[in-house]
């Protein structure tokens, strides 16, 4: 049963081809293309007060490096141009009396159009801009200290804040993806080889002569399963080494307990896939079933958008889908480099919903071949 | 060509797609069920940040700076902490994000030079929600700066002022920045994009596994009807699924709608023309169901999903990445798709993205036509 599957799957070199060509693409597109942070947006400036001041607010943005000013405007019916065919994504307008407002000690007021038809990248802009502009305002408010009274400025109170990001020290969004992508990619293999799994059988009429073999139930489940957990286990070594030696991400939890994670979410991924396929009847059903499970339980894993930022019931129903635990586990042992001590919840989690899968669909299967 | 083969292929598909409602309904929903996921779970913004709070100092000072992380709503102070090990072993356990470490004689160095640093410790694993919190740390620490500068020269009777900067942010076209406003049109081109290129792979595919394929070939009906007729029917269920997106977007979801519903059917119908004939093009390609089915995630799912500049900005990309989107007509559709849902400007601004899509979807057509030999392999 097991050489059968084997030879199965492996048969045709498309096939095989198959197995391991989509997830390397995607990994690689992933780890490049996958990016939250913003650098060099490009800016539009409308500078109507003229001074030294507004020519200074507009250097700060020009320095640094998350902002590209790339075109002074006179008029403003220019910015909504600009922002309507896309030329930039943000417009600056200082307004006259800018400067005279700041020499007066009071707060000036500058504004900021953002085109937010991305709201992530329009998110994070205005963020940038305020701490651009809050480190204008103090800078500009030392220096006037400084003028109104020289000999107090070393007194001058002032709090810093030092940053220190742990674990992903370059703030790299490829570190972020790639365990993420890692989880994601598995899953999605497994789902569609099992899903295929046994109602290809039952499709081209074969699974009556393996009915007609002596062979039990279990027997079949697992001549099933194995080379898919096999096949797996190789594409998520596979995947690993990519991330580790391409992409530059650090393995610094214990590999073993990496194995572990991948292995239990492996027979977790089997357990649903084949569960599903033991309920269609075509391929297309099957397939079709498949994607409608693994859609929501890849955009509920926390792998693009923060968990902690979802409405509490469905932060409560993250906790039924493996997946999730699996990018937990996988970014904690990659970037964070905890052991068991601290995931047994989440390998726990897993392991139950694998058994609960996999029992399921053993018991399932002699009633869908009736 | 007869129009009365192609209908009978057209009635033929049809019949097969109806006799498994399951296969259908689950076709019909899984929009829905996307764009419920999109709207409710989904969110971009970070808010509510688990924050720990470990003051080693414990002055009224240090007390005041952190009550200032408690007052924003970007920060959940979800425990106070007393050593070190606590810090770690709390970020560790994923129970903070970022912990805030005011150091021991915060107050007095304040006081006696004037310089005082406090540490933000963040789990940078997930990069995004680091950078947004960093900035947000950053910006609550200015403040609160600038603050007792403020008390400071009242003291001394310097009138220097607080003079800072405010910004007014307009943001245009998606005013509340709301993720679900400008991920909608993401979702109906992905949902198209799959549902059509995923449904036909599969049609050829199964004439040929099931061995059907020869008794095709052996009636008078030629490849291009074939391939109106097998297409047909999908081509309405792509056109369902669109109105039902649109639909449930603009009165579920209040995204505004600001462009015309012309230019949105005319494009859709472009962009399902592509994805069908894309799927059309696997399916005599692959042969098998399996292939036809991977091969089909790969041209629509990671395109659709990754570089149509959905959820990442496309001039945020690598350079080498932004030419391969040039090719991709999902790029396109949902260029226009924002246009039409969030901007809603002028059509001489959608020209260049329809005519690509237009150009496109030719290509593809021609593509998937000469693919199919009427013969057996």
């Amino acid at each position: 049963m097991l050489k059968k599957e084997f030879i199965q799957t492996l048969r045709d070199p498309h096939t095989r081809w198959l197995l391991f060509g989509p997830a390397l693409i995607q990994m690689f597109i992933f780890g490049y293309a996958a990016t939250m942070e913003i650098k060099h947006v490009s800016v539009a400036v409308l500078d109507q007060d003229n001074t030294q001041e507004s020519r200074e607010l507009v250097s700060h943005f020009a320095a640094s490096r998350y902002f590209h000013v790339s075109k002074y405007v006179a008029r403003r019916d220019e910015i909504r141009d600009g922002i309507d065919r896309g030329d930039f994504l943000i417009g600056i307008e200082i307004d006259s009396g800018f400067a005279q407002r700041l020499r007066g000690g009071q707060g000036a007021s500058v504004q900021v159009i953002v085109d937010s038809s991305n709201s992530n990248t329009a998110l994070v802009a205005l963020g940038y801009l305020s701490q651009v502009g809050a480190t204008f305002a103090q800078n500009y408010q030392v220096d006037r200290i400084q003028r109104l009274s020289p000999q107090s400025v070393l007194f001058i109170p002032q709090v810093t804040l030092e940053e220190r990001p742990w674990f992903n020290e370059g703030l790299l969004s490829e570190w972020y993806f790639v365990p993420g992508v890692l989880g994601n990619l598995m899953l999605i293999l497994i789902m569609n080889l099992t899903a295929f799994a046994v109602v290809r059988e039952r499709e081209i009429g074969t699974l009556e002569q393996v009915m007609v073999t002596p062979i039990r139930r279990w027997e079949f489940i697992i001549g099933k399963t194995v080379p898919f957990f096999l096949i797996g286990c190789f594409d998520a070594a596979m995947l690993s080494l990519v991330g580790t030696f391409w992409f530059g991400v650090p393995l610094r939890g214990h590999i073993a307990v990496l194995a572990l994670g991948v292995m239990v979410f492996l027979l977790a991924a089997l357990g649903l896939g084949l569960l599903l396929s033991t309920l269609a009847v075509t391929q297309q059903q099957s397939m079709i079933t498949a994607f409608f499970f693994t859609m929501p339980m890849s955009t509920l894993s926390g792998f693009g958008s923060p968990i902690s930022s979802m409405p509490p019931f469905f932060q409560k129903l993250s906790y039924f889908n493996p997946l999730r635990h699996v990018v937990l586990i996988l970014r904690s042992i990659f970037l964070k480099g905890v052991g068991l001590d601290i995931l047994w919840p989440n390998m726990l989690l897993m392991a139950g919903f694998a058994a609960l899968m996999l029992t399921v669909s053993i018991l399932r299967f002699r009633k869908s071949l009736e | 060509m007869s129009w009365r083969r192609i209908v009978a292929m057209a009635h033929k598909e049809i019949l097969q797609i109806l006799r498994d409602p399951r296969s259908l309904l689950v076709i019909l929903v899984i929009p829905l069920v996307q764009l419920f996921i999109f709207g409710y779970a989904v969110n971009l913004d970070v808010k509510h940040i688990p924050l720990c709070v470990y003051d080693q100092d414990g002055t009224q000072t240090s007390q005041d700076l952190l009550k200032h992380f408690q007052a924003t709503e970007y920060f959940n102070i979800v425990s106070v902490l007393d050593s070190y090990k606590d810090v770690v072993r709390n970020i560790d356990h994923g129970v903070c994000s970022i912990a805030v470490v005011v150091p021991p004689q915060f107050a007095e160095d304040l006081h006696s030079n004037g310089q005082a640093k406090v540490q933000a410790i963040l789990d940078a694993s997930d990069s995004n929600s680091a950078t947004i919190g960093m900035g947000y740390s950053q910006a609550i620490v200015q403040t609160y700066s600038s603050e007792i500068q403020v008390d400071w020269q009242q003291e001394r009777g310097i009138s220097a002022g607080a003079p800072n900067i405010t910004f007014e942010p307009r943001t245009w076209f998606n005013e509340d920045l709301e993720s679900m406003a400008d991920l909608v049109p993401g979702v109906v081109a992905f949902v198209m994009a799959v549902v059509g290129a995923f449904l036909t792979s599969l049609t050829i595919a199964r004439e040929w596994e099931r061995g059907t394929m020869e008794q095709l070939i052996s009636t008078p009906v030629g490849k291009l009807e074939i391939q109106i007729g097998k297409l047909f029917p999908y081509f309405l269920i792509g056109m369902a699924d669109t109105a039902i997106c649109a639909g449930i977007a603009v009165w579920w979801f209040d995204v505004p709608f600001r462009g015309s519903w012309l230019v949105l059917f005319g494009c859709s119908m472009l962009f399902l023309t592509v994805v069908l004939s894309l799927g059309y093009f696997i399916s005599v390609t692959a042969k098998s169901q399996l292939g036809a089915c991977q091969m089909a995630l790969l041209a629509t799912f990671l395109p659709t999903f990754l570089l149509s500049g959905f959820l990442f900005p496309i001039d945020q990309m690598p350079v080498v990445v932004q030419w391969i989107t040039v090719v991709l007509p999902a790029r396109y559709y949902v260029s226009i798709l924002r246009n039409v849902f969030l901007k809603g400007s002028e059509l001489r601004l959608l020209v260049g993205d329809i005519a690509a899509l237009a150009a496109i979807a030719v290509l593809f057509v021609v593509l998937a036509t000469r693919s199919f030999k009427k013969r057996l392999a």
